[in-house]
């Protein structure tokens, strides 16, 4: 009898389940089901940007791999006899030829090409708009700050590898980039030439530089951002996602519909439609038809040479600044290309070490996990908006020369305008995103005591017009009062109660002075208070 | 009406404001923006008639003097040859309109048998380039490959790879080579028009010129092939790069707002 | 009807309540019943139609099921493509040109078998599986105090255990020999290559080399150089097929104007030019861009990469944008069989800047 029911519950068992029981004495696979499997995320648009960067390094991996199947990297020259009519006979490198068979006799390849392309442009915009959106609503604070660091290493090295794959074609496009950073690397200061000379094997261009780009454009960098985009998402689980303020959704908690089975079928959708896109985009839209634009020679040229977007930001530094070179004691100090190159690591810098400076500001070390809304954090959004406006300026120098032709202005007048409109756009951007901040402050404020403007008017008897507001929510209410606001720090008496001097430090002064900027006097609008409410809404009904 | 007024409130109010204020300029400016219309009609037909030098006098004269000498308003014409005449006229930046950085292409007023009238006078002046006959710019027989790489060490410096046209100093500009004649292309070369650079025989035979003509033709016309799909422009990543941001990732942004989005609601009973 | 079940502590009341004991770090919000600005606890879940009507639900369900067939049928018409187009046909779709068939119709029908999967699984999701908000907690991250005096108790045991506070010894050497062991990764690449010597100040051309026409590969004449043209030079010797061209070319493409004589304002340029007749490098001297957007007019020629302007009739000297010094000039002169010749390498390296220039 015993036997009998051991066979049959044997049978009962599914085949699922029993592949399951197999990996789970192996792997210990149910209990990490069960802490993920129902798992928990909110639900906002916003919070898929990073799935849409997560998706196109993924279709950039897949689509990279095949590509590696047909590319031959190297700068051996060989005359061409491919399919391409307007280059029968021009000697080119293999890496150059390769390429063109892959556009021209490999069945599909022009497209894998393509979506490579196009899903690395994606994949670099996804995270500077992931980057932003993590930025503007404060969720990079305590327990994010590395996982933020995580994120910005990603986009840097995304960069890289993005300018390493660019240059892999070896056109006259790409070359002239590379060309570019060779000149970029010689002014460095005493090192730069032994750089160069070690990056590239002896002079520009040498033989060497593709096969190395190669290596690191497959291997080296994807690698290691593999292995952070595996952290980044470890660190998303473990932390659990942030969400917004709103009835129900609290600091210790998180609200949304479980991984299993919406989620799963969600992101997992997601995916398919952010391939399903792009591969669409790639079957419409040419993107680095690198047969137009000829194999690289050094002594050739084109006009409009500009590198892909996520690099124009550098470009463009380097194209506003002034030509200025300092000859001593038999040495030059480039400062015309070497100044760009460190304002670029600085400007990148800066927004990557700002989550330590702001907790540092604020002296707040507890966690957060209720997202700020970036008009409730008025500097930290005006000094997002100047950073966006100083790397947007910069991306128009970058294509100055474009904008020139296009619309009929002088490159001149465009360089000097981004010249003087790099040191005061942030700083009008920063001033005017500050007052829009505390003007919806206000907005918020009113709407909250006095309810929304409804449009309707009504004629009071004795013949006045008044406009009926329609009282909120409470749900409502509550979301626009859910967040903290701050009080300015202060340095306290600089004499104690007994009368001993207490020191403080230069440090602390400053820290304080910034605290007072952030929260200080007019820095925040003082949300209203149930009392304020009770105030207003106890008298008669609404005016 | 009433129904309008009390959803002026309404929180997505402003958005279709906006999205309606946005379509109404610029179904505006498509409205009232001036067209491309042909100029100086009138000019051309009070003129057609004429020959050489009156031609000339009346159309050229009050910039580049009554003998061709030159004034402060134009360069002297003396040895600049019938090719820069037929180039200059025939693409219409002869007679210029205005004073600008540069002396933009424009529709043609002249009938050819005109331009040839006046191209004679030109060249009686002073000897100078001949308007090249048929077969030295018919690029029929030409080499496209060597064309290209003539192009790319000649011509792409300012034109851009295909002849997309490009930046110069101060709002001076190449101009896109996009729907060009073979002769225009060849007499370019051969005089060298405003702040372009003469290719002379001498150091670009006439044969290499017929290649670069080939070229060009072959990718820059209407019908040149854009395997990948459409071509935005042909300007390289800055294009590319608009591209991606505004479609690519916005199309991305559109579907997870649909995907985030919460289902509507059944309706209360 | 909506079979999906509502579990209690998902409920608005339960959920109010246990927020409300739990509220966000650091804020006192004082909780009254009436409080206007209190967390009203997450609202209950409403059905949408699909919950309700079963009708709509099957309409959803067969929306997502025409969705997977529409996937599978664009796979068939992905592999369909692969096999019926020629690759170098082109088509004409409007309004994109002529295009490449395979490319297009691979494309399209691979993005719509993978976008429907997509569309399916979200539409599936958002109208059949339950769409009901569920509360999860958080915990702290920072570990318990216990468990932190635990760790640093077993850190400690284990650091007394190896005893590396106590043999000083051990640990000096110890962490001698790991920060001297990768010296022999960085003495690797070493081999990356040479050393720069000399290697930047020189080029190929020297005393008695022609200048060959880069167009016609024959050496070019005085007389060949017209005012208002353009000319491209190589030195003598160079041909296209070497092994280094690239890299030799890269510094000696040489460029070449004349320039009535009495127009040029620097007198080291007139003597060095011929008759006029000038050759400058085709290097910009910002990071190296071939420049040689040369105006007859004006004779500022342009570099196409970052806009450095140089003014050719004055000694190339820099008018605008962010090259540091002027292009450098070769001198040169004319040999007995009339043709073009370099009087002598550049006097100073050819493009980019670097710090042993001086």
């Amino acid at each position: 009898m015993s036997t009998a029911t051991a066979t049959d519950s044997n049978k009962k068992a599914p085949a699922g389940e029993r592949v399951a029981d197999w990996a789970d004495g192996r792997l210990g696979i149910y209990s990490l089901a069960k802490a993920n499997m129902r798992k928990i995320f909110p639900d906002h648009w916003s919070f898929m940007l990073g799935e849409i960067c997560l998706y196109s390094f993924i279709i950039i991996i897949l689509t990279g791999v095949y590509l590696t199947l047909f590319f031959h990297p190297s700068m051996n020259e060989i005359e061409y006899h491919g399919s391409y009519v307007p280059m029968q006979g021009i000697r080119m490198t293999e890496a150059y030829a390769s390429t063109l068979d892959i556009s021209f006799d490999v069945r599909g390849g022009l497209l894998i090409r393509q979506i490579h392309h196009w899903a690395a442009l994606i994949f670099l915009a996804g995270m500077f708009v992931h980057m932003m959106r993590v930025f503007f609503t404060g969720a990079f604070r305590k327990p994010r700050e590395i996982n933020w660091l995580f994120g910005f290493l990603l986009f840097v090295l995304g960069m890289f590898t993005g300018f390493t794959g660019y240059s892999l074609p070896d056109d006259l496009l790409s070359g002239t980039g590379v060309r570019f950073t060779q000149g970029a690397i010689l002014s460095v200061p005493i090192v730069g030439t032994y750089i160069s000379m070690f990056l590239f094997g002896g002079e520009f261009p040498g033989h060497d530089i593709i096969a190395r780009f190669y290596s690191m454009h497959i291997l080296l960098l994807p690698g290691i951002m593999l292995g952070l985009v595996v952290a980044h998402l470890i660190l998303v689980f473990y932390h659990k996602h942030t969400q917004f303020a709103g009835p129900g959704k609290t600091n210790k908690n998180v609200v949304g519909m479980p991984l299993l089975p919406v989620y799963m079928a969600k992101a997992g959708g997601f995916f398919f439609l952010v391939f399903g896109l792009i591969a669409i985009i790639s079957a419409l839209f040419t993107i680095n038809p690198i047969w137009a634009l000829g194999p690289y020679r050094s002594d050739q040229v084109s006009t409009g040479a500009q590198p892909d977007w996520y690099m124009g930001f550098a470009e463009g530094l380097i194209r506003v600044m002034p030509g200025w070179e300092i000859n001593l004691w038999g040495h030059t100090l480039v400062l015309g290309v070497f100044i760009p190159l460190v304002v670029f690591g600085l400007v990148l810098g800066a927004i990557a070490l700002y989550p330590f400076i702001e907790s540092w500001i604020t002296g707040d070390k507890r966690e957060h996990h209720i997202l700020d809304r970036p008009r409730n954090a008025p500097t930290r959004t005006a000094l997002g908006v100047a950073w966006v406006t100083a790397y947007v300026i910069m991306l128009l120098g970058g294509g100055n020369d474009i904008f020139a032709t296009h619309f009929h202005m002088s490159i001149n007048a465009i360089t000097w305008f981004v010249r003087i409109a790099y040191f005061v756009g942030p700083v009008l951007a920063f001033v005017i995103t500050k007052r829009i901040c505390l003007g919806l402050q206000r907005r918020d404020k009113e709407k909250v005591l006095h309810g929304r403007e409804s449009g309707i008017i009504k004629r009071l008897p004795h013949g006045e017009f008044v406009e009926v507001h329609e009282p909120l929510s409470q749900a409502d209410r509550y979301k626009l009062t859910a967040h903290e606001q701050y009080a300015p720090a202060e340095l306290g008496p600089e004499v104690d109660e007994n009368g001993v001097r207490r020191k403080i430090g230069r440090m602390e002064k400053l820290r304080v002075k910034l605290n007072k900027g952030y929260y200080g006097g007019d820095n925040q609008v003082a949300k209203p208070t149930s009392e304020e409410y009770r105030e207003i809404t106890s008298g008669h009904g609404h005016h | 009406m009433k129904k309008l007024s009390a959803r002026r409130r309404h929180p997505l109010a402003a958005v279709v404001v906006l999205l309606l204020a946005l379509a109404a300029t610029g179904g505006l400016y498509a409205a009232f923006a001036p067209a491309d219309k042909a100029q100086a009609d009138e000019t051309a037909q009070s003129l057609a008639i004429k020959e050489g030098q009156k031609l000339y006098t009346v159309g050229c004269a009050s910039c580049h003097g009554t003998g061709g000498q030159g004034t402060s308003d134009g360069p002297s014409l003396v040895g600049v040859g019938s090719a820069a005449v037929d180039f200059q006229v025939g693409t219409g930046r002869m007679p210029a309109m205005q004073p600008g950085a540069q002396v933009p292409k424009k529709k043609n007023i002249y009938s050819q048998t005109e331009i040839d009238q006046l191209a004679a006078y030109v060249a009686s002046l002073g000897a100078g380039p001949i308007t090249p006959t048929e077969e030295q710019f018919d690029p029929a027989e030409a080499d496209i490959a060597n064309g290209g790489e003539l192009f790319r060490t000649n011509c792409a410096q300012c034109h851009n790879f295909t002849g997309k046209g490009g930046a110069l100093t101060e709002g001076k500009y190449a101009p896109a080579l996009d729907g060009v004649s073979p002769k225009h292309l060849y007499e370019a070369m051969q005089t060298g028009p405003q702040n372009m650079p003469s290719f002379p025989d001498t150091v670009m035979p006439e044969q290499e010129k017929r290649d670069i003509i080939a070229y060009v033709k072959a990718v820059n016309s209407d019908d040149t092939p854009s395997p990948g799909g459409f071509g935005l422009g042909g300007l390289g990543p800055v294009s590319e790069g608009l591209f991606g941001w505004i479609f690519g990732l916005g199309s991305l942004i559109a579907v997870a707002v649909w995907v985030a989005a919460h289902t509507a609601k059944a309706k209360k009973s | 009807m909506s079979s999906q079940e509502n579990p209690e502590e998902n409920l608005p009341a339960e959920q109010g309540s246990a927020h409300d004991a739990a509220h966000a770090g650091g804020t006192t919000v004082v909780q009254h019943d009436e409080d206007p600005l209190a967390d009203p606890g997450l609202p209950a879940h409403k059905p949408r139609i699909q919950d309700i009507d079963e009708r709509a639900a099957k309409r959803s369900e067969r929306t997502v099921a025409l969705l997977f067939t529409l996937s599978m049928l664009a796979t068939v018409g992905f592999i369909a493509s692969f096999v019926i187009f020629d690759i170098d046909k082109i088509i004409y779709v409007w309004p994109l040109g002529h295009i490449s068939a395979l490319n297009f119709s691979l494309g399209l029908t691979l993005g719509l078998a993978l976008f429907c999967i997509g569309a399916g699984a979200v539409h599936w999701a958002r109208t059949l599986m339950s769409d009901v908000e569920v509360a999860d907690d958080r915990h702290p991250i920072e570990a318990a105090p216990e468990v932190k005096a635990k760790v640093m108790s077993d850190f400690a045991d284990g650091a007394r255990e190896s005893a590396i506070g106590r043999r000083k010894l051990i640990r000096n050497t110890m962490f001698g020999a790991l920060a001297m062991v990768p010296l022999s990764g960085v003495v690797l690449l070493r081999e990356l290559g040479p050393l720069p010597e000399d290697k930047l100040r020189k080029t190929l051309w020297a005393k008695g080399k022609q200048l060959i026409n880069m167009n016609t590969n024959e050496p070019l004449r005085p007389e060949d150089i017209t005012v208002g043209s353009l000319t491209f030079a190589m030195p003598e010797g160079l041909e296209e097929d070497d092994h280094d061209f690239n890299t030799e070319i890269a510094k000696a493409a040489l460029m070449i104007v004349r320039i009535q004589p009495e127009d040029i304002k620097d007198k080291r340029e007139l003597e060095w030019s011929h008759e006029g007749i000038v050759a400058y490098s085709k290097i910009c001297t910002h990071v190296g861009c071939p420049i040689s957007l040369y105006e007859q007019q004006t004779h500022h020629v342009l570099c196409p990469c970052h806009q450095s302007t140089f003014d050719l009739s004055d000694g190339a000297r820099v008018i605008f944008g962010p090259a540091g010094h002027p292009l450098p000039q070769l001198r040169i002169g004319v040999n007995a069989e009339g043709n073009l010749e370099a009087l002598g390498d550049f006097e100073e390296p050819v493009g980019p800047a670097f710090w042993e220039r001086g």
